[in-house]
């Protein structure tokens, strides 16, 4: 994992100081809320419907056993006692006072976190691979790029005050774990006919009210290009991308009027006139990044664990854990385990402090001390050796982050909502807790298999409804909540955007919408089909039908 | 008269500002050094050039810096424009005049110019400051000199983080 070294602490410190001083400013009533409001923004501080909000980066989505112990004292010492994980692989604090603020920064900047460009119209934390540097689909270490994007994005002097905020992902695997086609940069990495590694440049990806799904500007970016080609791209937003109306001012729509094709063209004439030895790494940096990502500690273990065989064999509950929460290592005799926070009576994402020391505990002893936030709102133990998984799920299990359910039906993204946000039209939370409920038969649920449910209170779509194979949308009908769903949305590799099924529902018909859509698919499905595919083939109709009967 | 604060490797410092906007259409003042637009420099530039005064360009945020280049050897100044902080747009403009078309002269902040930009200012390598918000030079060099590293280049020519012989 990468350390921060004696200059990266500074950095921190700087800022950590900095902020200090502006609240002092804002306490002191030297600065007014309106003043304030942008240093505080830049800070991760935002105001909301009941409190201050603190939103921390966990740089592409990667936790120490320090660090996760950190948070949970912050939440624990200055929050209700617990965190939320958002899909953005961050979390936020949601009960914060201002004049704590300070002090909760200079704690984070002990353990090199920090709360920089998690909001503003920057660029924000990279996303990447949850299984990075464990799996054995990845062509390259995603962290490797990850990080050198977050230092030269970080405080980017040309880049702090572009059009709107700024996503970037990179992933390195066929099957893609990061949204990246719903970025407003996805980077793939891929493996050139000569062998040197290359990135696929998607842009213009996006959700909120206008989605669009990125599109290729560049088949093979030569990866030791990276930085001078991103430059080139935001540049060119940064002059061209409007700023008149900031629902028109995301780099999707400036992609969308120019085309892809153009806005490729005006991204390499720029490219061509960028000094490429100022611009892009240097190969010893790279390498000295590189170095940081190898992993220590993996050792030489025969390919299957005869004590974990047994111990699955004799409990369904591990059983049903490993066959939906674990995953293929590319090292022999290791894991990887997806934790869940999903409980079906939980707030998707939300995680107490017992439950993160819990975590810190359970990755210090089996997990090589590495801990991943995945962005459908999960948690990952990238490293764990197949011989210590039941011990791992007896200690999950005792802190209620056992639910077998990573990608089902009751894995559900949801938004805060109308519980926590000022901007929302309806509740999330409950709506997911009422489907959770419904699906409770495990037996049920791993029948109905992969299915992702993504529900948003308002269109701004934090919860990526327009991605989900079912989509939940809260909307705003006479003061009243309603939900408008979509079919066939998908946030991955194969990614597309949602249709909508049909007139709103109110919150109690949502839960048994979904059931009927879900008996349809089980109806029709061929084969190993998935909701979405079936989906695909058979068209909306049939799922219209079943849900609307009534009204017939 | 507003400040006006130049920024140096030795610090920053107030100084008298000895230029006059000029709003197109109206008649240059005799002796007097001045800042025009884009357009006004376009139509009228040998004239002004040729008057003895220095002369210096606005670029709004809209405007190409490259449209420029050919003149920059004579001009005494860039002001790049900030109708509000948050038009990030001048801050490429300001890059482009050091780091492509080679100008060595003054770049001055004009607009809505607020201490917490001064960092992100500096660094694009704007050099002088109309402060909106009634900064002092002391406060503005503070600001802009708050942190000791930086982890990219930029047109301040700043050593980067992975270049700085203490990189680990
Ligand atoms: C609770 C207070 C929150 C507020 C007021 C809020 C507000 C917003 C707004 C206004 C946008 C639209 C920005 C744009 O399209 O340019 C947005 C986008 C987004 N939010 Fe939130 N948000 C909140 C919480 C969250 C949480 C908890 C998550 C994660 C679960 C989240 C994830 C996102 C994501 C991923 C987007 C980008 C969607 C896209 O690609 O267009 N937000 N948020
Ligand atoms: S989608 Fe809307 S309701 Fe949900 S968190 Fe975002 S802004 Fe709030």
């Amino acid at each position: 994992m990468y350390r921060y070294d004696a200059i990266d602490k500074e950095f921190l410190t700087d800022r950590s100081n900095e902020f200090r001083h502006q609240v002092g400013r804002r306490l002191a009533g030297e600065l007014s809320e309106d003043q304030f409001k942008p240093l505080r923004l830049m800070n991760g501080l935002y105001l909301q419907l009941h409190a201050y909000m603190l939103r921390v980066c966990i740089p592409y989505g990667t936790l120490n056993v320090a660090q996760v112990r950190r948070l949970a004292w912050i939440a624990r010492t200055y929050d209700k006692g617990y965190g939320h994980f958002t899909t953005r692989q961050n979390i936020q604090f949601h009960w914060v006072k201002l004049r704590d603020a300070p002090d909760i920064l200079d704690a984070l900047a002990e353990v090199d976190l920090h709360a920089i460009q998690t909001s503003g119209n920057c660029i924000r934390n990279t996303t990447s691979d949850p299984r990075a540097g464990a799996t054995a689909e990845e062509i390259d270490d995603p962290r490797v790029w990850s990080e050198a994007i977050r230092q030269w994005s970080t405080l980017h002097p040309e880049f702090s005050y572009l059009p709107r905020k700024f996503k970037i992902a990179v992933t390195a695997s066929a099957k893609d774990r990061t949204a990246a086609r719903v970025h407003d940069i996805g980077l793939a990495l891929r493996q050139g006919r000569d062998g040197t590694l290359g990135f696929e440049v998607m842009v213009g990806g996006g959700m909120g009210r206008t989605p669009f799904i990125g599109q290729t500007i560049k088949e093979f970016l030569p990866a030791t290009r990276l930085l001078s080609y991103l430059e080139a791209v935001l540049r060119v937003y940064n002059r061209a991308g409007r700023r008149d109306n900031i629902y028109k001012a995301r780099i999707k729509i400036l992609v969308s009027s120019l085309g892809a094709e153009e806005f490729g063209r005006q991204v390499e004439e720029e490219w061509a006139q960028i000094d490429a030895a100022r611009a892009d790494l240097p190969d010893t940096e790279l390498a000295r990044i590189r170095a940081a990502f190898i992993q220590p500690g993996l050792e030489v273990l025969p390919a299957v664990s005869d004590s974990y065989e047994a111990a699955r064999g004799a409990n369904p509950a591990l059983a049903r854990f490993a066959r939906n929460n674990v995953s293929a290592h590319k090292a022999p005799g290791y894991a990887i385990v997806d934790v869940s926070l999903k409980a079906h009576d939980a707030t998707p994402g939300d995680a107490n402090s017992d439950q993160l020391e819990a975590i810190a505990d359970l990755a210090e002893r089996f997990s090589l001390g590495d801990i991943r936030v995945t962005h459908e709102q999960n948690l990952v133990l990238p490293h764990v050796k197949q011989s210590d998984l039941p011990a791992l799920f007896e200690g999950l299990v005792a802190v209620g982050l056992a639910t077998p359910n990573i990608n089902l039906v009751s894995d559900i993204i949801a938004c805060p909502g109308l519980d926590y946000c000022a901007l929302a039209n309806a509740r999330a939370i409950p709506v997911a807790q009422s489907i959770a409920q419904r699906f409770l038969d495990a037996d049920r649920a791993e029948l109905v298999g992969e299915l992702k449910i993504k529900i948003s209170g308002c269109i701004n779509a934090c919860g990526h409804h327009h991605v989900g194979h079912i989509g939940i949308l809260g909307v705003d009908k006479k003061g009243e909540e309603y939900y408008q769903l979509t079919l066939g949305g998908s946030g991955a590799e194969d990614a597309s955007i949602g249709k909508i099924l049909g007139p709103g529902l109110n919150a109690d018909q949502v839960a048994p919408a979904v059931d009927r859509l879900v008996e349809v698919y089980l109806a029709e499905r061929q084969g190993e089909e998935r909701f979405l595919d079936t989906y695909r083939r058979i068209g909306m109709t049939p799922f219209k039908e079943a849900v609307y009967v009534d009204a017939h | 008269m507003s400040t006006l604060i130049k920024y140096t490797a030795n610090g920053a410092t107030e100084i008298e500002n000895s230029f006059v906007h000029v709003v197109d259409g109206e008649p240059v003042p005799q002796g007097a050094d001045i800042i025009v637009s884009l357009g006004r420099i376009k139509a009228e530039g040998e004239a002004l050039l040729a008057s003895g005064v220095r002369v210096g360009v606005q670029i709004e945020p809209a405007e190409a810096v490259e449209d420029l280049a050919e003149l920059l050897p004579r001009l005494a100044l860039v002001a790049v424009a900030f109708p509000k902080f948050r038009d990030g747009r001048a801050y490429t403009s300001a890059t482009l005049l050091r780091q492509r078309l080679g100008f060595n002269g003054e770049v001055r902040a004009v607009g809505d110019v607020l201490r917490e930009q001064a960092y992100v200012m500096t660094r694009c390598g704007i050099d002088a400051f109309v402060p909106a918000d009634g900064s002092s030079a002391a406060e503005w060099s503070r600001a802009a000199g708050h942190f000791r590293h930086v982890y990219q280049t930029a047109a301040d020519g700043r050593t980067p983080a992975y270049a700085e012989p203490g990189r680990r």
